[in-house]
């Protein structure tokens, strides 16, 4: 064989090839991002995701293949999810006096999220395993793989779902709260992190301290209560419907 | 950094270990998350150790969603039957939890706010 092809067969099957790949496509995606001056619109994600889609298509590479590489980006999202303790911490004073009012957005919140998914995709014909794998999709990675999985979804396909929920909030969201004229950035991040998990937490940061800290706040609760209660109401819900 | 790295496995480890001895419905990083929140309320001095790599993780945390998204190179055939509802579902449920969440959260604290206020008026 032709040396370059030889190269080609030994470094695509390795691991550092795409784990290389994953972050130069991230780099070069953060860059258009903050060009743009961090317009909402020109999502790091959606722009990354589609590059890597792009080279995997065009050179017949399996996502088996991709993920050897990129499993030790994805493997983050645990300490990260550990790590959200310190913005808690540091605005425990602020949910202190807010408390109430954040837990019941939280828990109205939540059942807007999954309700309204499973109803839109069961209105439009969806089918029972996509329906079971869209009730955790606005929950961070780890926690909705495993209620997935708990109520009879797809947890691959729910991870694409959360990842898409991602780009969707942390995109429009900014438009959506202007129309409803809400100047706080407590509750700006609050419904940021709630609807978009960590998507919307990264994006809150760029923005502010403040919205960064409400939105890890929201995704972290989210994820608590939603591990603890979703899987029941979930089930409910997909009883009810099939 | 070695230390940040190291204090948040050992939390994500514990987080794991009991939930997979005590068979939680809890996944084991929330509970880690859990525990140091407790452990940072009780000894603030760890802040300092872990904030900086902590914070670096979390501002880049969308680049953890990366390897996840690609994967939807595997789904192209169930979403050519069913993409359009799935899609629709995401994008429409996306918005309506960031209007009820945000109306909720903004309503509630205005009127405890208020009464705050209300209250403090009357003392005067």
């Amino acid at each position: 064989m032709h040396p370059v092809v030889d190269t080609w067969v030994y470094l695509s099957a390795s691991p550092l090839l795409w784990l290389t790949l994953t972050l130069v496509a991230y780099l070069l995606a953060f860059m258009l991002y903050r060009r743009s001056g961090l317009n909402p619109l020109v999502n790091p994600v959606a722009i990354s995701v589609c590059m890597l889609l792009a080279i995997l298509l065009g050179t017949h590479t399996s996502y088996h293949t991709y993920f050897d590489g990129a499993q030790f980006v994805h493997f983050l999202l645990g300490p990260a999810t550990v790590a959200l303790a310190i913005p808690l911490y540091e605005q425990w004073g602020k949910l202190k006096a807010h408390w109430v009012a954040l837990v019941v957005a939280l828990l109205v919140g939540l059942t807007v999220a999954s309700g309204s998914a499973v109803l839109i995709a069961h209105t439009l014909g969806a089918s029972p395993r996509t329906l079971a794998s869209l009730v955790p999709k606005s929950i961070t990675t780890p926690v909705a793989m495993s209620i997935s999985e708990k109520l009879g979804g797809i947890p691959s396909l729910t991870a694409v779902c959360v990842v898409i929920t991602g780009i969707v909030g942390s995109a429009l969201a900014r438009f959506v709260l202007n129309g409803m004229r809400i100047p706080s950035h407590a509750v700006r991040g609050f419904a940021l992190g709630l609807s978009s998990h960590g998507q919307g937490v990264a994006r809150a940061f760029q923005v502010s301290e403040e919205m960064g800290a409400f939105a890890g706040l929201a995704m972290g609760l989210s994820a608590l209560v939603s591990a603890l209660l979703l899987p029941y109401f979930g089930r409910w819900l997909l009883a009810l419907l099939t | 950094m070695i230390e940040a790295i190291a204090t948040l496995l050992i939390y994500q480890l514990i987080g794991e270990t009991l939930t997979f001895g005590f068979g939680l419905p809890i996944p084991g990083p929330v509970i880690g998350m859990a525990l140091l929140l407790v452990t940072l309320a009780l000894s603030p001095a760890l802040l300092a150790k872990i904030k900086p790599t902590g914070t670096t993780l979390l501002s880049h945390l969308s680049l953890l969603f990366v390897p996840a998204g690609v994967g939807v190179m595997v789904h192209f055939a169930r979403l050519s039957e069913e993409g359009f509802a799935i899609v629709a579902a995401v994008v429409g449920s996306t918005l309506l939890a960031i209007v009820a969440t945000a109306a909720t959260a903004a309503f509630l604290i205005r009127r405890t706010d208020a009464s705050r206020a209300a209250r403090a008026d009357a003392r005067d």
